[in-house]
């Protein structure tokens, strides 16, 4: 088993005037991904829904030992930002990807989890 | 009798050329290492040359196979404490897997499957997919990869390596797609092998060693057909390769040029291509219109035909009408109104306006065979002045010499 990052991209507008209804909708189909997830042999470990991306702070830490620069907003400013993630234990890409397709959000990016307890030289890429 | 060194050599090469992805294949599903099993894959074959001039074995893919994977289990045990830690190949679980690594049936069909569908996974960079493919499908050292993509050497390596560490660090498994997913994966292996063959075919004449990449294409896609006789879309990906491929000598005239398809001297054709590849596109057309079906049907209709004029151009533009459906671009569109223009009794009229359409298409903006087909249509509708300023529109936006010929002894020949 290998564990993916699934980091959720979506519109952030949305969340500004949701609904109730809406929301309860959204909840609902983060409760059914997880069925989907548990229904194909695989585990969630961890999902955290985020807040919007204004709230967010960026520090940037300079390689030359500078003073931290520390910016208003996310790294990216983008159209579409992460709103949540999960961290997913699947047996291999395919199923990883297959889950990412039912993950209710516009754009799903899969990362690998690195293996840290593995020598520097032998882990991945 | 021993054969000589020299007919062994062309032996190996024969086998290397016919059975590498079948040895690394099966090779990889033991090791689950992509690398070691082309270390062992190599070594099989050098050990070929070695051996073989005592005698060449009944069955050359069968021992090629057994020693490249006895190799790599000697290996194994080697280095069992260092390779303990290496990411594997996600390794499609088998049916019944053997208490002894090594000792299971061996099942060449199915791992060259799934090394193909490894290759041409949608989760590689798309270059990198046709590198992969070149590199362990066709057994291609890196100086050839490079070579038949007309890259450098060191970029050549970056895209396998590349690959490579994708598949190991998010495992990419080594497995045939379940039935849902099979469509768009087999499209992902057919648009590479596609691939592969249009970078051979627009190679020119001389360039031997790039041309050569048509074959290997064929090849890929003969064994697609053997391997998934119920795809109609490899066949049909076959028979538009093998049509193509029978035009091949006329492509190029006496002076080195391409020749277009309206002037190609037609007996130089390959018959024997041809009725292959129209067997099998018929056969694809009875069970299903994919994208590599319809291409190949309307190359169909070019091979048969005696000449430019005689084209059943009717039956053509059917056919462009249906990849419409299935595989809508601009450039699809303009060669339906096209072969729609040349049907007998065409309302000319109004295949200008669709083509006037058409200029808004930013994907033809800089296209030359719009306004030459424009310039074609106003011609047959009596308007030699217009025909003659769209010609000299497609002469600016043409790129190449032999276009530029076709388009300006078209425009000599309209009436003053």
């Amino acid at each position: 088993m290998t564990q993916y990052m699934f980091m959720l991209f979506d519109d952030e507008s949305w969340h500004d005037n949701v609904s109730d209804e809406s929301w309860q909708e959204a909840m609902q189909a983060h409760g059914a991904f997880a069925e989907a997830v548990e229904a194909a042999g695989a585990r969630i470990l961890d999902g955290k829904a985020l807040e919007h991306s204004r709230s967010s702070t960026t520090v940037r830490n300079g390689s030359g030992g500078e003073e931290p620069l520390t910016t208003d907003g996310p790294f990216i400013e983008t159209k579409e930002a992460i709103g949540g993630y999960y961290v997913i234990e699947a047996a291999d890409l395919d199923q990883a990807l297959a889950l990412a397709a039912k993950c209710p959000s516009p754009i799903v990016e899969v990362r690998p989890v690195m293996d840290t307890s593995a020598a520097p030289d032998e882990r991945g890429a | 009798m021993a054969p000589d060194a020299r007919s062994v050599a062309a032996v190996v090469e024969g086998a290397h050329r016919r059975h590498w992805s079948a040895v690394l294949a099966s090779t990889v599903r033991l090791t689950r290492d992509i690398d070691l099993a082309e270390d062992c894959t190599q070594e099989a074959f050098v050990r070929a040359l070695r051996t073989w001039p005592g005698a060449v074995p009944d069955n050359p893919a069968a021992w090629l196979t057994t020693v490249a994977r006895r190799e790599a289990l000697d290996r194994l045990r080697r280095e069992t404490t260092l390779r303990r830690k290496l990411p594997l190949l996600a390794v499609e679980v088998e049916r019944s897997t053997p208490a002894v690594p090594g000792e299971e049936a061996a099942d060449a069909p199915a791992d060259l499957l799934r090394l193909v569908f490894t290759c041409c996974h949608p989760a590689l960079a798309p270059e990198s997919r046709v590198a992969l493919t070149l590199r362990l499908m066709c057994g291609l050292t890196t100086a050839e990869v490079a070579g038949c993509l007309l890259i450098k050497e060191s970029a050549a390596a970056a895209r396998v390596t590349r690959a490579k560490k994708k598949i190991a660090a998010a495992k990419i498994p080594f497995r045939i797609p379940g039935p849902d997913e099979l469509p768009q994966r087999l499209d992902a292996v057919l648009t590479v092998v596609h691939l592969v063959y249009t970078a051979g075919h627009t190679a020119s004449g001389q360039d031997l060693r790039r041309t050569d990449l048509t074959g290997r294409a064929i090849d890929l896609a003969r064994m697609l057909v053997m391997l998934m006789p119920e795809e109609t879309e490899a066949a049909g990906l076959l028979a538009l390769l093998l049509l193509t491929e029978a035009r091949g000598d006329s492509r190029v005239g006496q002076d080195g040029e391409l020749v277009l398809l309206a002037d190609q001297d037609r007996d130089r054709w390959d018959s024997q291509l041809i009725a292959e590849g129209i067997s099998r596109a018929t056969a694809a057309l009875q069970s299903g219109e994919g994208r590599f079906t319809l291409q190949a049907a309307i190359a169909g209709l070019h091979a048969i035909a005696p000449s430019w004029d005689t084209t059943d151009w009717r039956q053509v533009a059917r056919m462009y009408d249906a990849l419409m459906t299935r595989w809508p671009s601009a450039v699809v569109a303009l060669n339906r109104v096209a072969a729609r223009s040349l049907e007998p009794g065409a309302d000319l009229r109004a295949m200008l306006d669709e083509l006037e359409l058409l200029a808004f298409e930013p994907a033809l903006r800089a296209y030359c065979y719009l306004p030459a087909t424009r310039a074609d249509v106003l011609a047959r509708l009596g308007r030699p002045a217009e025909a003659s300023k769209a010609y000299d529109e497609a002469l600016l936006l043409s790129v190449n010499e032999t276009e530029r010929r076709f388009l300006l002894r078209r425009k000599a020949n309209l009436p003053s």
